[in-house]
Order: structure tokens, then sequence, then C-alpha cells
């Protein structure tokens, strides 16, 4: 069991004729993902990965004939946006963004529609998610965690495999693993995630992963008082990072906080989370 | 990538925005001619990406050409917080009746762009924002639906502008969001927006912030940025599309992904090191890159030990491997190299890496350590 993504998942991929979406369109039929299509304008009708998945010219064509229900997206940052808006229109209700550098007004204006939609979208700039033994829908290297009962949830890519691969060395495993994406504005966030980790019957503690900037950090601690019950464990990187580059007056008029990394951490600490040193403490700090 | 006063306001003018009459120059003697063509009264306005321009001596009125040229000369040799003046506006002079602030912004907690105005102006808008916060009002615009006019109408009657404004500032506020729009905008603020002796509103100061992201549909954007404002190494970074910036310490860092980046960074200080740089090659990163990356560490002289530390999603380690050995022969650095791969095509990479004279470290605390310990000269004790 898990959240998001189970061995049930038919995954679809748009942009799987690139070279990123081709490589880890493998990994991940590697992995044991349901891979049932992919969508690349004007490749309509090749199959790829040695014949086992076609291709189809839209997405609205690719979920009629494969039943589909999550999508995962590779395509480029400059087509990102119609992507987003094909992919919900097809009647997909899980889409998974890949995608790195899309512009930020694209970004508002493709989450306010896929709200307005009832279509979850986890990134853009995501690693991906993983339910371990189940199902992988991301660039997440698939052998760096096993299966077991931890949540865990990230603003980040990479340092989520470093905790991942810290958490499995220790003998730890995981429910699901979700990384909502390192952007400033993302469709998904971390009481979103916890919301799902409370609920989820397979998952008895979690491992919050965030940074510096934004008050996803400060939100998710307020949530965790209030309404969490399992036990959370959290890092925050950037504590020694350079104060950032103002944005004229107006965002120091509209700022509340400075979304500093040691205001978070006070934060998520009086709401009863540990936090680790470094993303090798983790493993120590969870119960066994 | 901010935008200079006068690119912003070429901007606020193409989008119907009244700005002054003026020109830009790099000399002192032209700034005389514009002052002459402008009817003699002129403000000589330093362009450079700092604040407190105003209280830096950066702005002077001149009241003839030849006190244009004089003062021009002033603000041209002044350093403003570390930013040289190499360019002035020469701006007609604009006798000031009242001073307002008007701005467009991506607020990143509600997620939604939000229209700020204040009845007050200028060089103390924070300062005002901050004692009578109930001067500033501001309205969240929907993204699907844009800004409507009756929020702007809610704003001109808690400013308690003048009727006979309404109808110029509602035209300033729909080009200031149009210009917002279309130029993928972050930030664009109009401060600033006068009432001037002869009843006309004019933008007399602004700013906009433009989003790096969107420079694939606008073609503009790489002239407008200014190659002067950049170190070099920057500018090298920008080249190779990472994030690169330069730090305190002596270790040299070279990571995938911005967490992970800053979380070395992190570990390196909790562990007594000290870290040269924040390096962020992004992810899916080419040979090549990593190259260019090497190039810009080694070449930094403060820099003693080197940690590469790459968990590879989108990066190939192979492809890293080889970016690094191409350093190695291309560059021969002097100082140690502590090398971690992890994730996508580890393996592979590591095997390249057989028979180099890297240090290898298997785990992110592994290699923090080695890093620490070999910029302190003790490297070779450590070697597995």
């Amino acid at each position: 069991m898990s959240i998001l993504i189970d061995k049930k998942t038919r995954l679809l991929i748009q942009g799987i004729s690139g070279s990123h979406g081709l490589f880890h369109s493998q990994k991940m039929l590697e992995y044991g993902t349901n891979v049932v299509a992919g969508v690349t304008p004007g490749r309509g009708g090749e199959w790829v990965l040695e014949g086992k998945i076609p291709v189809f010219e839209s997405a609205k064509i690719a979920v009629e004939a494969t039943g589909a229900n999550a999508s995962l997206v590779f395509v480029p940052a400059s087509s990102a946006l119609d992507a987003l808006y094909e992919i919900a229109d097809a009647g997909i209700s899980l889409i998974i963004c890949i995608t790195e550098g899309i512009p930020i007004w694209d970004v508002i204006q493709a989450s306010a529609y896929l709200r307005q939609n009832g279509v979850r979208l986890i990134g853009p700039n995501s690693p991906g998610v993983i339910t371990a033994g189940e199902s992988l829908a991301g660039v997440i290297p698939g052998n760096i965690c096993s299966a077991g009962n931890i949540g865990v949830v990230s603003r980040s890519g990479t340092l989520t495999y470093e905790v991942l691969y810290a958490l499995k060395r220790y003998g730890l495993g995981i429910s699901t693993c979700v990384g909502i994406g390192g952007d400033p504005i993302i469709g998904t966030n971390f009481v979103d995630i916890l919301e799902m980790y409370e609920v989820d019957p397979h998952t008895e503690q979690v491992v919050l992963i965030g940074e510096i900037g934004g008050e996803e950090e400060e939100k998710a601690a307020e949530f965790i008082l209030n309404e969490m019950t399992k036990p959370v464990v959290g890092y925050i990187a950037g504590l020694t990072a350079p104060v950032g580059k103002r944005m004229g007056h107006a965002s120091a008029i509209i700022k509340k906080g400075l979304g500093k990394a040691a205001e978070k951490i006070d934060m998520l600490q009086n709401s009863g989370v540990q936090i680790a040193d470094h993303p090798e403490e983790i493993p120590q700090l969870l119960f066994h | 990538m901010r935008l200079y006063e006068y690119q912003s306001k070429k901007v606020f003018k193409q989008y119907g925005i009244p700005i002054a009459r003026g020109r830009l120059t790099t000399s002192a003697c032209e700034a005389k001619q514009i002052a002459a063509d402008l009817g003699g009264c002129v403000v000589i306005k330093a362009q450079v990406l700092a604040t407190g321009r105003g209280r830096a001596g950066g702005i002077r009125l001149a009241k003839s050409p030849q006190e244009a040229e004089e003062q021009a000369a002033n603000v041209l040799g002044l350093d403003i917080k570390g930013y040289p003046v190499r360019k002035i506006l020469v701006d007609e002079a604009i006798t000031v009746e009242r001073e307002m602030y008007v701005a467009i912004i991506i607020d990143l907690i509600t997620k939604k762009p939000v229209l700020i105005a204040s009845a007050e102006g200028g060089t103390y808008i924070e300062e005002i924002a901050e004692r009578s916060p109930e001067k500033i009002k501001k309205i969240e615009i929907d993204p699907v639906i844009g800004l409507r006019d009756y929020q702007i109408r809610e704003i001109t009657t808690y400013i308690d502008l003048p009727r006979e404004y309404w109808r110029s500032f509602n035209k300033i506020v729909q080009g200031l969001w149009q210009a917002f729009v279309v130029m993928d905008a972050s930030l664009a603020e109009i401060n600033p927006l006068v009432v001037s002796s002869d009843n006309q509103l004019i933008a007399l100061d602004g700013k906009m912030i433009v989003d790096d992201n969107a420079s694939f549909r606008h073609p503009e954007f790489p002239e407008m940025l200014d190659p002067d404002l950049m170190f070099p190494e920057e500018t090298e970074a920008r080249k190779y599309h990472f994030s690169y910036h330069k730090l305190e310490g002596d270790i040299g860092c070279l990571v995938n992904g911005a967490g992970l980046a800053m979380s070395i960074m992190d570990s390196i200080r909790m562990f007594g090191g000290s870290p040269a740089n924040f390096l962020d090659i992004g992810g899916g990163a080419s040979a090549d890159k990593v190259l260019g990356a090497c190039k810009i560490i080694y070449a930094d002289p403060d820099v003693k030990a080197v940690l590469i530390n790459i968990f590879g999603g989108l990066t190939h380690c192979d492809k890293v491997a080889e970016g690094v050995l191409r350093a190695m022969s291309e560059i021969h650095p002097q100082v140690p190299t502590i090398v971690r791969l992890a994730g996508t095509n580890a393996g592979l990479g590591l095997k390249l890496l057989d028979g180099s004279n890297l240090i290898l470290a298997e785990t992110f605390l592994e290699g923090v350590q080695k890093a620490i310990a070999a910029a302190k000269g003790e490297w070779s004790e450590h070697i597995d």
C-alpha cells in the first residue's frame, strides 16, 4: 500500500521519445512500473523500448486506447504548459512533472486550471514518485530504496536520493517517496502529502526534507502540530546559505517571514519534529 | 534577470505608461547636449542595480546644460555599493506634487500575482509599509481572469486619488499588468508614480525583474543582459546554465541539485570546514558542462580542495566522470579532489575513474570529511 501510485497505476509518458524520456522509461519498466503508453506529437504509431510501449499522437487517443490513469511529463520547458493542459483535458487525474525550468507564469496558469478540474499536479521540477517494490514514476534511481513503512516527502531531488540511500543502508524501508519539486511554485505542497501519509495505513512515520525559501515548511509545522499523529523527522537544507537577493521594494512589503532555515527548524521542532543535523543522521532519529 | 531603470521605463512606454522624456548616455559631454535638447533643467540618474541610489548621490538635479555636464561627470565617477556607474539616464526635471507607489509582484506564498499600491511613494516606501501598513493596499490577481478595472477602482478610492486622474491611473495600471504578463515578469514596480505640477501622472522611476526561464519566447532577453554586471566566472556559469556563487572558504564544491549543494555546504561548515562556492550543475549535465564547472572551481585561487558529490537521477555518473577526467588532463589541478558518485550509472562512472589519482568517497559524509581534511593539508593520511 502507498499513496499516489501503486502496482495498479497505468502510467503514460509525455515526451517518451526524448533521450531522458526513453532512458528513464526503460528504468521504470525494469522496476516493474506498469508503463502503458507514450505520447509524442508527430511520432504516433511507433513502438519504443523493444516494441513494448506504443507511442500515440495525442494524450486523448493514448488514454482512450490504454486506460492510462497517471501521466509523467518529460517534455521540454517550452511546451510544458501545452502538455499539462492536454493531459488534463484527456481526463487524467494525476500528473507528475519532471521538466525543470518552466516559466513561473506558466506554472501559475497550469496549476489554476488543473485545480479547477480536480487534477493533481506533482512538480514541476520533481524527481518523481516511488512506491517501493510496486511502482516508480520518475527519475529516482530504483535501487536506492527498499519497501517499508516510512513516508518520505521532499522539495529536493538529489538530496532525497541521499536520504533514501542512507535509509536503505541503515536497513529501513519506505512506503512512498514523493518529490514535490524544487520550484518556488508547485502543484502539490508538503501539507497535501502529509494529509495522505496520515491516513495511509502503511505509512507509520514520515521524513520531511525542506530547504530555505517560501513558507511551506512553516505550514507543514502547523499541520503536524494540529493534525498529525504519526511521528515526523525533518531535515532543512540551507542553514549556511547566503541571504538571497532582494526583489525591489515589493517583496519586502509582501513578505512575512524570510524563509530562513533556522526559523523553519524552530517551528518544526516546536511541532515535535526531530531535526537531523545532516542527511545521514535521519535514519538514527527514526523508530526501529 | 533584473532590468535597469532605463530598460524598465522603455518597456513601460511600450505599454502606454507615461514616462519623463530623456536619454541614456555614458558620457558627460553628451549629457550636456541631451540637457540642452530637453530645455536645460534635467535630472542625472545613475543606472545601477543597487537600491539606495539617491542616498548614495547617484541622482542629481542640474539646472543648465553646463551644470548637467558637471553633475554627469560626478555621477559617472561613482561606485554605488560595488557597482561602478557606467551609464546615466538624463531625464527632463519634473515638478512633483505628489508621489505614489504601484507594483505587481508574484507572491510566492499565495502563488498569485498581487497588485500593491500606496498613497505615498518614493525612497521610503519600505519604511511606510513598516510604520503605517494601512497606507498600503494589496489586491490579489486571479490568474484565470486577470486584473479587472473594478480592482483598480478599489485602489483609486483607497489612495484618495482625485477623480480627474482615475482614467489615466487605470490606463497606467492596466499597462503595467500587460507589461508584467507579456514580459514574463516576476516584478514590475513604479516608484514613484507622480502627479506633476501640470496635472499629469508620470512613472518617474521603474524596476522590473523578468523570468530567465521564459527566454525561449523572448529573443530580446539576451541583449538586455548587461555583461558588465557579472563576474567573469558568473558569465561562464550562465553560458553552461548552471548556478554558481562564490563564497569565502577554501573547499570547492561541485554538486548536482540545489538542495544537495546547500546540504553539502551546511555539512562542511558543521564539521569545521568552509565552502569556497555553491555550484549546482543541475540535472542531466553533459561531460562538457562538468568540464566547464571544473574550470571555474579550479581557477579560484582560494580553493585548497575540491569535493565533487553527484547523486545521479537525471544526471549520468559516467558523463560526470568523463568530464572530471577531461578536466584533470586539461587543467592539471594542484589541489586534491574528492569524488563521490552514486545513483544513475555510478558503476560505469567509478570504473572510468579507476586508476586516476582522485580520492574516492562512498557516502555523502565520507566525502565531506575527506574534503575538510584535504583542505587542511591532512589528506594523505585519509586515503584508503
